[in-house]
C-alpha cells in the first residue's frame, strides 16, 4: 500500500458518506440550474429574462474543493465564497430553500431577492459570497479575528479562484493574517482560467500554496481534483489553525465542466477539453471508493436520491414562492 | 448666574474619549488602523487607548487598507463593533471596493440579515498646504453611495457625542472629522478646535442638522469648517444689521432636510458653503433640496460656493482662493441680499 493509499483509507467512512452525499448534491443542483437558467432564453438568448435572470456561474466538477474542507467545519465556522458559490455554500449547509428562493428572485430568498446568485448571506451558518474578485478574503480574516477576541477556537475559511491570488487583496490580507497569525485558510480553487486566460498566463508561480512561504506561512497543493486528498490537507489545515498555528493557504487543481458563466462560448479552450475532464469526475471516483469500500450499490442510491430530493423540493420551494412587493426594495438599506 | 467651570477639549480628545468610554462600555469595540496604537492615530483620534485597552484591542495594522477594513467588515459581520480608521480620506482609492461595494452594500443584499455595526472614521480637509492627495473633503463621493451613514462633526462636542452614536448604531458609518478641527500643535490654532465637552458619556443624533446661529435674512448652510467660516461672516454681517442663520449640517447622509426647510421659510434666502468640490456636490443636492421643496419660499435664486472643480492645489495663494473663507461668504451674502 503506497502513502498516498494509507491517506485514503485513514478518512473515516461516515465522512467519505458525507462528502459523496454533499458532491451528489452539488453536481444535481447545478445541473438543475443549467436547465431552469435556459427557461425563458431561447430563441434569443437574453441574461435579463427567463426563470433565473442575471450572471450565472455553475460550479459543475468543482464540488471537491467544498466538500473536503467543508467536511471539517461546524456552523461556528466562517465561508467566503466568490462569484461561483453554490458548492460552497451547499456544502456549508446553507438553507437550501432559501438560497434557491433568493437566486429566482422571491421575498422568501436569504435576502429577500435583493441579492442574486452572487450574493447569497446566510448568517446562521456563517455563509457569505460575493462578486468582485479576491473581496471576501478581508472578510474572512476579520471573522477570524472575531473568533480570537471572543476566544472561540472557530477558524474561518476563503474560498477563492486561482485569478483572485493575483489581486491585492490577497496578498494584504495573508499578510495581516500571517503577521496576527489569524485562524485563517484560503481556498484556492485552480480551474485553470480565470474567465478565459489560462492560469499560466497570469499566474508567477506553478501554484498558489507556493506564495505560502512569502508570509511566513503553511501551504498545501492537492491535485487531480481528488475530495480525499482534500479532505486530509483541510484537516491538517483546521487542525492548526484551530490550535493557533495561524494560516494555510491550500491550492487544489479542480476542473471547470462549464464556461466561466452560463451562455460563455467558450472560444478559448478546445472542444475536446471537457469531454476529457469529465472522464475524470470526482464524483465517479468517489463513488468507486464507496463500492471499494464495501458500501452496497443500494445504500449509495438510497443517499443520491435524498440529497436529489433535497434539491428538487428547494427548487419547488423556490417556484411557488412570491416575488417580493416592488417598493421593498426601499427597505433594509438601514437597519432601524 | 452662575456659570459652571466648562470642560474644554480639542477635537481629537472629544473622539478618543468617545471611543475608549465605548470600549470600557462594550467588549466588542475595537480599533484599528495605521499608526493608531503608541502613536495615538495621526490625528490623535485614537491617544492613550492602546495603555488602556492594550494591543489586542487597539490593533496597528500594516499599510493594507482593503485588509484591515475588509477585516472590519467580516468582524462586524460577526457581532464585533470595530472602529477603523482610513488615515486620510483622499486614500479611498485603494480600499474604496470594501467600502461601497462591501460595508454599503452587504447589509440591502442580505436582505437586512447581515448587519455591519461598524465605524469607518477618516480625516477630511485642505488649509494646510498638504496638496491634491491629502486636502480633499471628498463629503459627497461618500454621501452619494447609499448604504452608509456619513457625519461630518464640526466641534468638540458633536465630534464625542456622534462618536458615541456612530458606534453604537446597528449601520456603518463613516465618520469624517476636520484636521484643522482636531486641535493639533502641529496645525494653525483655531478656537473651533476646543470646546466644551461633557465627561460623560451622551450621544448627538446621526441625522439632525443644527442651527447654530439664528437669523431672518438668509440661511447659510455649511458644514465642518464652512460652519465655522459662516459664523464668522454672519457675526461681521451682523454689524450692518443682517441676521443670517447659520445651520451645520453635520450629517451628510441621511440629510436633515427639515431644518433646512424650516429656516427657508423664514429667510428666504440661501446660500451653502461645501469645501468639497462645486459640481454634482453637496451644494447642489440642498440647491435641488431647496427648488424641489422650498422654490416659492425663495426670494432669490440659491448661490453656492465651493471649491471651483479642480484639484486642491499646494501653493497658499492658490489654496485660498480655492478654498472658501469668511470673506468669500460675507460676500456672497451681501450680493445675494442685493437680488429678488
Amino acid at each position: 500500500m503506497s502513502i498516498s493509499e494509507e491517506k485514503k483509507t485513514a478518512v473515516p467512512l461516515e465522512k467519505m458518506k458525507w462528502m459523496y452525499s454533499e458532491m451528489v448534491k452539488i453536481r444535481y443542483y447545478e445541473d438543475q440550474m443549467v436547465e431552469v437558467y435556459s427557461e425563458g432564453k431561447a430563441p434569443v438568448f437574453n441574461i435579463g429574462a427567463g426563470t433565473v435572470p442575471g450572471e450565472m456561474h455553475l460550479a459543475t466538477g468543482q464540488e471537491p474543493a467544498a466538500v473536503g474542507m467543508c467536511a471539517h467545519l461546524t456552523k461556528e465556522d466562517t465561508v467566503t465564497a466568490p462569484h461561483r458559490p453554490h458548492h460552497h455554500a451547499i456544502a456549508k449547509g446553507v438553507d437550501l430553500k432559501k438560497m434557491t428562493a433568493e437566486i429566482f428572485g422571491r421575498k422568501t430568498g436569504l435576502g429577500k431577492g435583493k441579492g442574486g446568485h452572487m450574493h447569497l448571506f446566510d448568517p446562521a451558518v456563517k455563509f457569505s459570497c460575493g462578486g468582485i474578485v479576491a473581496a471576501g478574503i478581508p472578510h474572512a480574516a476579520g471573522a477570524a479575528m472575531a473568533a480570537r477576541m471572543k476566544g472561540t477556537d472557530a477558524v474561518a475559511v476563503a474560498f477563492i479562484g486561482e485569478g483572485a491570488a493575483n489581486a491585492g487583496a490577497f496578498h494584504e490580507t495573508l499578510n495581516l493574517a500571517a503577521l496576527w497569525n489569524l485562524p485563517l485558510i484560503v481556498v484556492v480553487e485552480d480551474n485553470a482560467y480565470g474567465i478565459s486566460v489560462p492560469k499560466k498566463a497570469s499566474t508567477s508561480v506553478e501554484s498558489n500554496d507556493k506564495r505560502a512561504g512569502a508570509y511566513g506561512i503553511a501551504g498545501a497543493y492537492v491535485k487531480d481534483n481528488d475530495p480525499v486528498a482534500m479532505y486530509k490537507a483541510s484537516e491538517e489545515a483546521v487542525t492548526r489553525a484551530r490550535d493557533g498555528q495561524g494560516p494555510t493557504i491550500i491550492e487544489i487543481e479542480t476542473y471547470r465542466f462549464l464556461g466561466h458563466f452560463q451562455g460563455d462560448p467558450e472560444l478559448y479552450r478546445d472542444k475536446e477539453e471537457v469531454p476529457g475532464l469529465r472522464q475524470q469526475d470526482p464524483i465517479l471516483k468517489l463513488k468507486k471508493q464507496l463500492l471499494d469500500s464495501g458500501m452496497e450499490d443500494a445504500e449509495i442510491e438510497k443517499m443520491e436520491k435524498a440529497a436529489k430530493q433535497e434539491v428538487d423540493e428547494a427548487y419547488e420551494f423556490a417556484r411557488n414562492s412570491e416575488f417580493p412587493e416592488a417598493d421593498d426594495a426601499l427597505r433594509d438599506v438601514f437597519t432601524s | 448666574m452662575e456659570t459652571a467651570k466648562k470642560r474644554m477639549l480639542s477635537g481629537n480628545k472629544a473622539m478618543a474619549e468617545a471611543i475608549s468610554q465605548e470600549m470600557e462600555r462594550d467588549p466588542n469595540v475595537f480599533v484599528l488602523g495605521e499608526d493608531i496604537g503608541k502613536y495615538g492615530g495621526i490625528f490623535g483620534s485614537t491617544q492613550g487607548l492602546i495603555e488602556t485597552y492594550g494591543p489586542e484591542r487597539v490593533l496597528d495594522t500594516p499599510i493594507s487598507e482593503t485588509a484591515f477594513i475588509g477585516a472590519a467588515i467580516g468582524a462586524a459581520a460577526e457581532g464585533m463593533r470595530p472602529v477603523a480608521e482610513l488615515m486620510f480620506v483622499d486614500f479611498f482609492g485603494v480600499c474604496m471596493d470594501q467600502i461601497y461595494n462591501h460595508m454599503a452594500k452587504i447589509p440591502y443584499m442580505s436582505g437586512g440579515n447581515v448587519k455591519l455595526p461598524m465605524v469607518l472614521m477618516t480625516a477630511v480637509g485642505g488649509g494646510y498646504n498638504d496638496a491634491a492627495q491629502h486636502s480633499q473633503t471628498l463629503y459627497a463621493t461618500f454621501a452619494h453611495l447609499p448604504g452608509m451613514k456619513v457625519v461630518a462633526p464640526s466641534t468638540p462636542y458633536d465630534l464625542k457625542g456622534m462618536m458615541t452614536s456612530a458606534i453604537r448604531d446597528d449601520n456603518p458609518v463613516v465618520f469624517m472629522f476636520h484636521k484643522s478641527l482636531q486641535g493639533l500643535g502641529w496645525m494653525d490654532q483655531l478656537d473651533e478646535a476646543v470646546g466644551n465637552v461633557p465627561e460623560e458619556a451622551y450621544t448627538v443624533p446621526l441625522d439632525k442638522a443644527a442651527v447654530v446661529r439664528e437669523g431672518n435674512d438668509v440661511t447659510i448652510v455649511g458644514i465642518q469648517m464652512m460652519t465655522h467660516y459662516a459664523v464668522q461672516a454672519a457675526e461681521k454681517l451682523a454689524e450692518e444689521g443682517i441676521e443670517a442663520e447659520v445651520i451645520d449640517l453635520r450629517s451628510l447622509a441621511p440629510i436633515d432636510k427639515d431644518t433646512i426647510l424650516t429656516s427657508l421659510k423664514k429667510t428666504g434666502r440661501l446660500l451653502v458653503v461645501d469645501e468639497d468640490y462645486l459640481s454634482y456636490g453637496m451644494t447642489a443636492e440642498i440647491a435641488a433640496i431647496a427648488a424641489e421643496e422650498a422654490l416659492y419660499d425663495l426670494e432669490a435664486p440659491v448661490r453656492r460656493v465651493a471649491v471651483p472643480d479642480v484639484p486642491l492645489p499646494y501653493s497658499s495663494v492658490l489654496e485660498d482662493f480655492v478654498i472658501p473663507g469668511k470673506e468669500k461668504i460675507y460676500e456672497e451674502v451681501k450680493s445675494l441680499l442685493e437680488e429678488g
